[in-house]
């Protein structure tokens, strides 16, 4: 029979309140609360019941953690339910915290349940499959029906369905799959063409992801005096690609030395290539500074419209790119151009 | 600096400069070498204008020669 643990706070696990939101780690082997009800609803068996404060998971994240893997280590179990957590932001940060651990370590489905409105949502969607949920406790036990139901199939290696079907938030992983009734992608997508042309709904395959806002930075207010970056999606790396950037789906980016240099020197010469497999390398191989333009850069720099030209130029791959991820290495990198005092960045995608 | 204008657009740049392909944004390699030159060094150009230009939404450069 399928075995689950069962993550609860210390309201839910009946220790008590806000006054003992600091309560420690602790195992039992029982059905501590919520816990009986996925008990009751799971082709299997709840074998554990692990509480923790959400106050005690919020200051010592890392202890708690910790210590509550210690605990599950010598357990054997198929699956674990975190929560519901509501609205209860502490708790739903917590839920995703121990959550993603759990998968990590043990590499077992977690299952948790948050309102939208719940930050941990937004922390950890990605991490593990979270179930939109009520508001309050008033919802506790739709939203553990809802966990659990997806807990049973998953245990009973029935097919999952993307998110949207399941009902999970979307975690922004991409799956291969076949349909069941095999229409290629070229009958779908006329399909689609011809639904679209006669005023008809249809669902795109690869939904445009909803314009995202960024605040307008501040005009530079004398470039003169600026150090400029060149930054690029393209693809541009040293020959060897030191930094193993993949060539889609990228998760990597590098930096690369420019200081010493006039012009990038092409692969022929064993210096700069892309290794981006989304368009045709045989213009960017010949000449990179068709994609990142260094020698126009020192030409500005030369005649005193820049300040300089940023002794490192930064590269990454666009094709495949998750948002998610390419807005992580945004940020890496923007926080590197920061700390080295550069004003603007020129970035050029492919 | 893009190709791409309205990818750029749904990804929230906000100054943007039209290049000329995907594969080859600032040289055909089609047209002599002068010839991309010039269009890489006026592009460039446009854009560190961008830099200094002052705007109050999204905006996509103009790079008429």
């Amino acid at each position: 029979m399928a075995k689950a643990i069962v993550y609860l706070n210390q309201f839910f696990g009946q220790i008590g309140g806000e006054e003992v939101a600091d309560h420690e780690p602790e195992i039992r082997n029982e059905k501590v609360g919520a816990a009986m009800l996925y008990d009751q609803l799971l082709d299997g068996e709840v074998t554990h019941t692990i509480i923790c404060g959400d106050n005690f998971m919020g200051s010592n994240e890392e202890q708690a953690v910790d210590r509550i893997l210690g605990f599950l280590k010598d357990k054997e179990f198929d699956i674990f339910f975190a929560g519901p957590a509501f609205q209860a932001g502490r708790y739903g940060i917590a839920c995703g915290a121990i959550g993603k651990a759990v998968k990590e370590e043990f590499d077992v489905s977690v299952i948790s349940s948050m309102n939208e409105e719940n930050p941990g949502v937004k922390m950890y969607k990605k991490d593990i499959y979270i179930f939109p949920g009520g508001k309050s406790a008033a919802k506790m036990r739709d939203d553990v029906t809802k966990m659990v139901e997806f807990g049973n199939k998953i245990l009973s290696g029935e097919k999952l369905l993307p998110a949207e079907q399941e009902g999970f938030f979307k975690r922004g992983i991409r799956h291969q799959y076949f349909l069941e009734d095999e229409t290629p992608a070229y009958e779908r997508a006329i399909d689609m063409l011809l639904k679209k042309i006669n005023g008809e709904d249809f669902v795109s395959e690869l939904p445009i992801p909803e314009i995202d806002t960024v605040e307008i930075a501040d005009p530079i207010k004398d470039l003169s005096k600026a150090t400029i970056a060149l930054v690029t999606s393209g693809g541009i790396v040293p020959i060897d690609n030191p930094d193993k950037i993949q060539s889609a789906s990228a998760t990597r980016w590098g930096k690369y030395y420019i200081a010493d240099v006039d012009k990038l020197k092409n692969r022929r010469e064993e210096s700069f290539k892309t290794i981006h497999a989304g368009y045709d390398p045989k213009a960017a191989d010949a000449d990179p500074n068709r994609v990142v333009p260094v020698d126009a850069m020192r030409k500005y720099e030369q005649e005193g419209k820049i300040g300089s030209l940023y002794e490192y130029f930064y590269s990454t791959v666009g094709t495949g790119t998750s948002q998610d991820e390419a807005a992580r290495m945004g940020k890496e990198i923007t926080q590197e151009l920061i700390e080295n005092n550069i004003q603007a960045v020129i970035e050029t995608s492919t | 600096m893009a190709n791409l204008i309205p990818i750029a657009k749904t990804v929230g740049a906000n100054r943007m400069v039209p290049t000329i392909s995907i594969p080859y944004p600032l040289g055909d390699p089609s047209t002599s070498e002068e010839e991309q030159w010039k269009l890489r060094y006026h592009r460039v150009g446009v854009a560190l204008n961008a830099l200094t230009t002052d705007i109050n939404e999204q905006t996509v450069f103009d790079v008429e020669v």
